[in-house]
């Protein structure tokens, strides 16, 4: 692998449920195909997946932004959704404020932050009421 | 436990992947909320469910889950069985519901337990 950095960016589409999660999606192709280990690989598509939901789910949309070094791979999820009142008690397993509907669909089981928080090596939550939410996941190549 | 076999126990049907009815399966998992099912990362698992929309695919896709048996008799529309065979994911769906399903299973052998914590 080159030293080289490699970015990435997608738009997220909150119109259509059924095509959330492609900017995991294709971040996770580029990474088997980069040759990263595995175990490294599903650690990024999780917490991005999980990440990129919520901005479908809770902000209406937004973009993903990646870097991948050999050293560490760097993701950014921005929304300009409505930004969350209390970061603690949203990263409490089992806390949110999903709708039915949302959960209808399979999400609204409080996890996704605290899953990201397992997953991640690092994790930055910035978020402003009314003016939207940046989580920043980082993962530990070695 | 084979995928075949897992077919037998459940009165399974299988929809899509005949591929994969070799393959080796030494876990499960049952939700219907997909944040609980990448709490818990295993390997060679089935995923059992009563959801049936695209994000189960995408799910399964994160989690390199190979094999996913939808509950109560659930089938999935016509893209969401496509995206599963782009992705090479083997997808079956049993009249049985989630507790019977996973029931069975644990009594065959298949186990809960995750890979990287618990
Ligand atoms: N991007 C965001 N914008 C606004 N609110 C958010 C955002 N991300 C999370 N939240 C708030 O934090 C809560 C907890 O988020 P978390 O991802 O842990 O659970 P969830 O999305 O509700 O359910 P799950 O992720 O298990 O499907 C959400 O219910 C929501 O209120
Ligand atoms: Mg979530």
């Amino acid at each position: 692998m080159s030293d080289n950095i490699i970015r990435l960016h997608y738009d997220i589409d909150a119109d259509d449920f059924s095509s959330a999660g492609l900017a995991s999606s294709g971040t996770k192709r580029m990474l088997n195909q980069l040759g990263f280990n595995p175990a490294i690989v599903k650690k990024v598509a999780i917490s991005m997946y999980e990440a990129e939901i919520n901005a479908v789910i809770h902000a209406d949309g937004g973009c993903a932004d990646v870097e991948i070094t050999p050293e560490k791979i760097v993701v950014v999820i921005s929304d300009k959704g409505p930004g969350i009142p209390d970061i603690e008690q949203a990263m409490q397993a089992g806390w949110s404020t999903a709708t039915n509907e949302i959960r209808e669909q399979g999400f609204g089981a409080g996890m996704g932050l605290p899953n990201m928080k397992r997953y991640t090596d690092d994790m930055k939550i910035e978020t402003e009421l009314g003016v939207g939410t940046k989580v920043t996941l980082i993962i530990n190549v070695n | 436990m084979k995928v075949k076999d897992i077919i037998k126990i459940l009165d399974a049907k299988l929809i899509t992947g005949e591929e994969n009815l070799e393959l080796d399966i030494v876990s499960g998992c049952g939700a219907d909320l997909m944040s609980d099912v990448m709490a818990y990362v295993k390997e060679s698992v089935i995923l059992l469910t009563g959801l049936t929309n695209t994000q189960v695919i995408r799910t399964a896709e994160m989690m390199d889950i190979q094999v996913i048996c939808f509950v109560r008799g659930k089938c999935p529309n016509e893209d969401v069985i496509n995206l599963a065979k782009e992705r090479g994911i083997t997808i079956l769906t049993t009249k049985e519901t989630l507790f019977i399903s996973c029931g069975k299973l644990y009594s065959a052998g298949i186990v809960g337990r995750g890979v990287w914590n618990e």
